[in-house]
């Protein structure tokens, strides 16, 4: 398939590729899509900046990245790594926040600003949690860490379910 | 269509979009410009990433003991992503190291795929490792853990929050994204601590016995090796002794929170004159490097 290789459509090509291990959110609403450029050789510069130091999605976003690139004519792709400025929960689109909350996830509040040293928090951070299934505040932690890097564990007492928070970073 | 005569055909070459993750080796690195600052040693700058990085790699590799072995599940989750966390960090420093400094890297057989960051991982020998004494040391029960993870973690957070002013942008990018995942991990500790000091007569006795075993490595956290001074003088790194105070009050205020006094243990001495950063270990790290590196040692040339 080819078709014009224009940085436009490149971009439109690679905004669209979700995340593996939260598909309802491409990589454009999760923020980690920074920049897509097409040289005048064709070739396909893509820049992502990785959510966590260790999380292991990274690999398979590069790959996803690569052959759908390809899949639309774009043959020779590179995929660089930004590190700075580090990601943050602040860069999930308006859009990607309803369509975690649609899929039962709780969006992140606005991410924490460290500026001097860092207080110690030895009681949970009280946040303000609605549950994405009820809607009720009525919620409480139960693990900063849940079932990927990048999400903290809730339960909700109104309806009694469980949910996944992504944590504010 | 391939037409696959045995279920292990598929593994070789072909079509790598089958999988769910690449079959190929990435430069954590990729397209960061690793030119060094001006005025910055190669070697030195190396060696001191491969402190952070040892630190980091062996602490993640004991944390890593607990999955399936934690008492409840959350705890099992929780030090597991502290682990995958270190491990990331450990990751992009050692490759930091090997851009500083190729000649730093264990030379692996020609073709060998094996990327530059983990043939330090998995090819030095254990006087190679700069890593400070308290990561190595065995687990012990959850509230050793605890205490020793209180410690690490306060230590590195007040290290990485100033290293995130070092004038290599690649080692300031790396710090900048630990200070986040460090919060979390510190705050983790704190809590836990603070819960086992108020639980039950058994969970404070035996938080009190987990800072008897740790404090004798603390000290070791906050003297400088001679690399971390120059890096520091260049403005590439921290002196660890610059973080002393401020880690010590804030250990002061979970001690005094929990209603515990500090213990007045004397430090680990050093072994021939050396301690972790000179590549001089205890006990433990001879096993944990035995059982790291077995596999990847055995096929120095293999694919993972």
């Amino acid at each position: 398939m080819s078709g014009v290789r224009t940085s436009a459509g490149a971009h439109e090509v690679a905004a669209a590729v979700v995340d593996p291990e939260m598909p309802m959110l491409t990589l454009e609403d999760l923020g980690v899509l920074r920049d897509v450029e097409v040289g005048p050789d064709g070739r396909v510069t893509v820049t992502i900046t990785p959510t966590y130091s260790g999380c292991p999605a990274m690999a398979t976003m590069r790959d996803d990245l690569v052959h759908r690139l390809a899949d639309h004519g774009y043959d020779e792709v590179s995929v660089r790594v930004s590190l700075h400025p580090a990601w943050s929960t602040d860069w999930i689109t308006p859009r990607g926040r309803r369509a975690l909350v649609e899929h039962g996830i709780s969006a992140p509040g606005p991410a924490p600003r460290h500026d001097g040293p860092i207080a110690l928090q030895l009681t949970p951070t009280r946040r303000v949690v609605d549950c994405p299934r009820c809607g009720s505040s009525e919620t409480e932690l139960t693990s900063e860490f849940g079932s990927t890097a990048c999400k903290a564990l809730y339960r909700c007492t109104a309806c009694l379910e469980s949910f996944d928070r992504v944590k504010e970073i | 269509m391939t037409d696959h005569h045995n279920a292990y055909d598929g593994l070789l070459g072909g079509d790598a979009s089958q999988w769910a993750f690449g079959t190929d080796f990435e430069d954590p690195l990729a397209g960061v410009d690793t030119t060094l600052p001006e005025g910055a040693d190669a070697a030195a700058l190396a060696a001191y990433c491969l402190m952070l990085g040892d630190d980091a790699l062996i602490y993640s590799h004991r944390l890593s003991e607990w999955a399936s072995n934690a008492p409840d599940l959350e705890e099992d989750i929780a030090l597991a992503n502290v682990a995958l966390d270190l491990l990331g960090q450990a990751r992009l420093l050692l490759a930091r190291a090997a851009a500083a400094d190729p000649d730093a890297v264990p030379a692996l057989p020609p073709g060998s795929p094996v990327p530059p960051e983990d043939a330090l991982a998995f090819f030095r020998d254990e006087h190679a490792f700069r890593n400070v004494r308290l990561v190595e040391a065995e687990n012990g029960d959850f509230a050793v853990t605890v205490v020793r993870l209180l410690v690490f973690s306060t230590y590195r957070l007040a290290l990485v929050q100033r290293l995130a002013t070092s004038r290599d942008p690649v080692l300031s990018a790396i710090a900048a994204k630990a200070v986040k995942e460090l919060t979390y991990h510190r705050d983790y500790a704190g809590r836990w601590f603070l819960t086992l000091a108020r639980g039950t007569e058994e969970s404070r006795r035996r938080l009190v016995r987990g800072l008897d075993l740790v404090w004798p490595l603390h000290d070791e956290l906050f003297v400088a090796h001679d690399v971390e001074r120059l890096v520091a003088e260049q403005g590439v790194g921290v002196d660890p002794a610059s973080v002393a105070d401020e880690v010590d009050v804030l250990l002061e205020q979970v001690f005094s929170v929990s209603g515990l006094e500090r213990p007045r243990l004397p430090r680990t001495g050093s072994v021939a004159g050396g301690t972790g950063r000179h590549g001089r270990h205890s006990e433990g790290m001879g096993r944990l490097l035995a059982e790291m590196q077995v596999v990847a040692r055995a096929h120095p040339t293999g694919r993972w």
